[in-house]
């Protein structure tokens, strides 16, 4: 018990010291713009299909699910608005987090980790370029802006599959679907709810990035690493999560 | 254009290493090991396997901190540079990995022009693309070029690999162990192709070794490693007539 804590918290520290470094590295040139741009191409625009798809399907699915009780409380014409609040605030956010944890946070850990364990890393190094730069800062970087574009496109795509939901038992116009959807939302639904992607993008980045970095053992400790990523990524959105509700809560934004 | 080695005896050493000692734990890997390389020498640290020679020439470079001694190289204290200035001195060593470490996801054109771009200023792409295709050349592989590591043999890999590190024009190179895992033949070829660049690029090499043919084809000097220390340096030949059971079994 006393040296699994001690594991933790010691691995809790390296985290936040690797974590430091970033922010120390990433003001400092030289930038490294088109491996920047690269990591943008790879970690946004790839993961739009299966964003895309499982939003989707998310929202069609949360419309079927929440259809018959709406119907029975006869709110069935709030169906767009509770929907819309849903995937906004919360739901489009966890699960596209969640999402491109699984997708993002394991490539990032085994492709850094096979790239340790190949001493593609040291080779790095030993010629003069500084790999947490390259490799760390450009990738943080980019899972940290594309995260909370692809929630927006998630979110869009959500409301599509919503729309497509509440038109299997009924008929709604598109423009009486959006103007019901956007009569309940504020600024104080939709602001938070982006906020927060920018930490869930930057934790899947840097916990993937550590984990990989760090990895040892040969092939097992890269799939460990992998592994890892993707587990502490997942518990890292809500606990983050958590947090900032809490934070928004307090400053009467919520 | 050929040249040969520069190498004068009693010149000032590139690498001077002083009492240099690293533990993993309590496994002691180096323990007070000297060692000196002079320009345009090539000297080949022999020793078993597990004997701290990866160790030595990770700490020479940087990639491992010692426990205690000195390593200067090319006039920079190593142990003491920051990482800016260690950087600098790094671009003038050439490090070739036993694994290759070539970059998997890029092609060879990209793998040489990685550390090209980063150290030589304001190059043009017509410059870059012409230094890529000579030590492709050198190295005997200029259709690679558009290819991926994972196409290429392993003696092809240690081929590209050696033109990575010589595109920066090291004044210094250190190989880990470059014949093994390779089959006899390709191995000579290596061995062979490390004379002929020693000789064209005028450099000066540590060579981590315990092939032989290897030892005895490139040495100017050997170094033998045992217990974490220098335990006697000599010439091949030297060598292989010694009366020392501990230098004798690496004859046998």
């Amino acid at each position: 018990m006393a040296s699994s804590s001690k594991t933790f918290f010691s691995e809790a520290g390296a985290m936040t010291r690797f974590a430091g470094v970033f922010f120390q590295q990433a003001f400092k040139p030289r930038y490294e713009f088109r491996a920047f741009i690269k990591q943008c191409y790879i970690i946004g625009y790839q993961s739009l299909p299966l964003v895309g798809i499982t939003g989707f399907i998310m929202g069609l699915v949360l419309t079927m699910q929440l259809r018959p009780s709406m119907v029975d409380y006869g709110v069935e014409a709030q169906i767009p608005a509770v929907i819309g609040l849903a995937i906004i605030r919360e739901i489009g956010p966890v699960i596209t987090g969640l999402i491109f944890a699984g997708k993002i946070g394991s490539s990032i850990g085994a492709e850094l980790g096979s790239m340790r364990v190949t001493e593609q890393i040291d080779a790095m190094e030993v010629s003069g370029t500084n790999p947490y730069k390259y490799l760390i800062v450009t990738r943080v970087a980019a899972t940290t802006l594309m995260l909370p574009v692809l929630v927006i496109l998630s979110d869009a795509i959500s409301l599509y599959g919503a729309y497509l939901g509440v038109n299997i038992r009924a008929v709604t116009s598109p423009s009486l679907f959006i103007t019901q959807v956007f009569d309940v939302l504020d600024y104080s639904d939709v602001l938070p709810a982006i906020f927060k992607t920018f930490f869930f993008g930057f934790a899947v980045g840097m916990i993937g990035s550590f984990k990989g970095y760090n990895s040892k053992k040969g092939t097992e400790g890269v799939g460990r690493s992998a592994n890892s990523a993707v587990v502490l990524a997942s518990l890292a959105i809500f606990v983050i999560d958590l947090i900032v509700v809490q934070i928004t809560e307090i400053m009467g934004i919520n | 254009m050929e040249t040969s080695a520069t190498y004068i005896p009693g010149e000032s050493p590139v690498i001077s290493i002083n009492g240099l000692s690293k533990a993993f734990g309590t496994h002691v890997v180096l323990d007070d090991f000297s060692l000196q390389l002079e320009r345009g020498q090539t000297k080949v640290v022999l020793g078993r396997s597990g004997s701290g020679k990866s160790v030595l020439i990770k700490c020479i470079i940087g990639l491992l901190p010692p426990d205690a001694g000195e390593i200067i190289v090319l006039g920079n204290d190593i142990i003491h540079l920051g990482h800016d200035e260690l950087d600098e001195v790094r671009v003038k060593i050439g490090f070739l990995f036993q694994s290759n470490a070539l970059y998997d996801s890029m092609t060879i054109r990209e793998n040489l022009e990685f550390p090209m771009r980063r150290h030589t200023v304001g190059i043009s792409d017509k410059e870059a693309e012409s230094r890529i295709i000579e030590v492709l050349t050198d190295v005997g592989l200029e259709h690679t070029i558009d290819m991926m590591p994972s196409e290429l043999s392993g003696g092809m890999q240690k081929r590209i690999a050696l033109a990575r590190t010589l595109i920066l024009r090291p004044e210094i190179i250190l190989y880990d162990e470059p014949t093994t895992g390779l089959d006899p033949v390709t191995g000579r070829e290596i061995t062979s192709l490390i004379k002929s660049i020693q000789r064209q690029y005028n450099t000066s090499a540590i060579i981590i070794s315990h092939d032989m043919k290897c030892v005895k084809a490139a040495a100017d000097s050997v170094a033998i490693l045992i217990n974490g220390k220098c335990y006697t340096e000599n010439t091949y030949q030297a060598l292989k007539q010694s009366d020392d059971p501990q230098v004798k079994q690496f004859f046998e």
